[in-house]
């Protein structure tokens, strides 16, 4: 099955804003094995001239998916099976790091879809924004959908 | 902490070397949220062709990241940070997993004290991140 062209240009703003908490930000440091103070301890975060603990620059790919069921990845239409996926490419813009107690809004826009070779390539874009609508990160992915291509024609 | 004054383009940053096990893997479905097959269960991923279970892109550049944060001794510094998944990283059953191997080199000085670092990861001879760039403020 290919995945669905029409997608394209679509967007997907989520339907609650989402907290940053500190268990949170721990949690994700813990699991990428990065225990730098920064995450973990408001003191050291302070000594740094933040607020509070930050995020990991990655931390904010869970907006993925605690938002997945309502995402595009999450519409039987797209037609994209989930298992034969892998990750492309990533891409992170962060226009001021991720702290905790932020309230963040998000939207999720999909960019392309395109065939490479025997696979399609899905590129998605989510903006966040914070509580007072300033800009927080851009974050660029593409999902490659392995083998799902239409055989080109002779 | 190193300061724009002091980095060239071509200085390198202290090598670092990560293992990612079965567990690490686990641990990152839990807090990432991405509990995707192909990175827990070994049968799906052999059924739909890898050749193993495989660690999430995102935690091998998340991992891959550290090597800047590091080196700048705060995570805030980073600003960017882009990458490309040539390869996956295949994490086999076993107490040692992959070792994920990461170099990076100062590429560029920008406006506004930033760098650009080019970050090599490699598993074993493989090139498992292609492309890899992180851009930081240092004071």
């Amino acid at each position: 099955m290919t995945v669905n062209r029409e997608f394209i240009g679509r967007e997907y703003p989520a339907s609650t804003t989402y907290e940053v908490g500190r268990e949170h930000i721990r949690r994700f440091a813990e699991a990428i094995g990065d225990l730098h103070p920064a995450y973990l301890d408001p003191a050291a975060a302070r000594a740094l001239g933040h607020p509070d603990v930050i995020a990991p620059p990655t931390f904010l790919t869970v907006l993925n998916f605690r938002f997945a069921t309502e995402g595009p990845v999450a519409d039987p239409s797209l037609g994209l099976d989930y298992s034969l996926v892998v990750h492309g490419e990533q891409s992170f813009e962060l226009h001021r790091p991720v702290v905790a107690g932020d309230v963040l809004t998000s939207v999720q826009r999909v960019d392309d879809v395109r065939d490479a070779g025997r696979n399609e390539l899905v590129s998605t874009v989510i903006e966040v924004t914070g509580a007072a609508g300033e800009p927080v990160a851009t974050l660029r992915g593409t999902l490659v959908s392995r083998g799902t291509a239409a055989p080109k024609g002779a | 902490m190193p300061t724009y004054d002091e980095v060239e383009v071509g200085t390198e940053l202290p090598v670092g070397s990560y293992p990612l096990r079965r567990v690490d893997l686990i641990r990152y479905c839990g807090a990432s949220g991405d509990a995707n097959v192909i990175h827990w269960n070994q049968r799906v991923a052999q059924a739909v062709g890898l050749p193993d279970v495989i660690a999430h892109g995102m935690l091998t550049m998340a991992v891959a990241g550290r090597v800047v944060t590091d080196w700048t001794g705060d995570p805030g510094s980073l600003l960017s940070f882009r990458v490309r998944f040539s390869r996956p990283v295949v994490v086999p059953d076993d107490n040692d997993g992959a070792q994920l191997v990461v170099r990076g080199t100062v590429e560029d000085k920008l406006e506004g004290r930033q760098v650009v670092v080019a970050l090599v990861a490699t598993v074993g001879d493989s090139k498992v991140l292609a492309g890899a760039r992180a851009t930081v403020r240092l004071t």
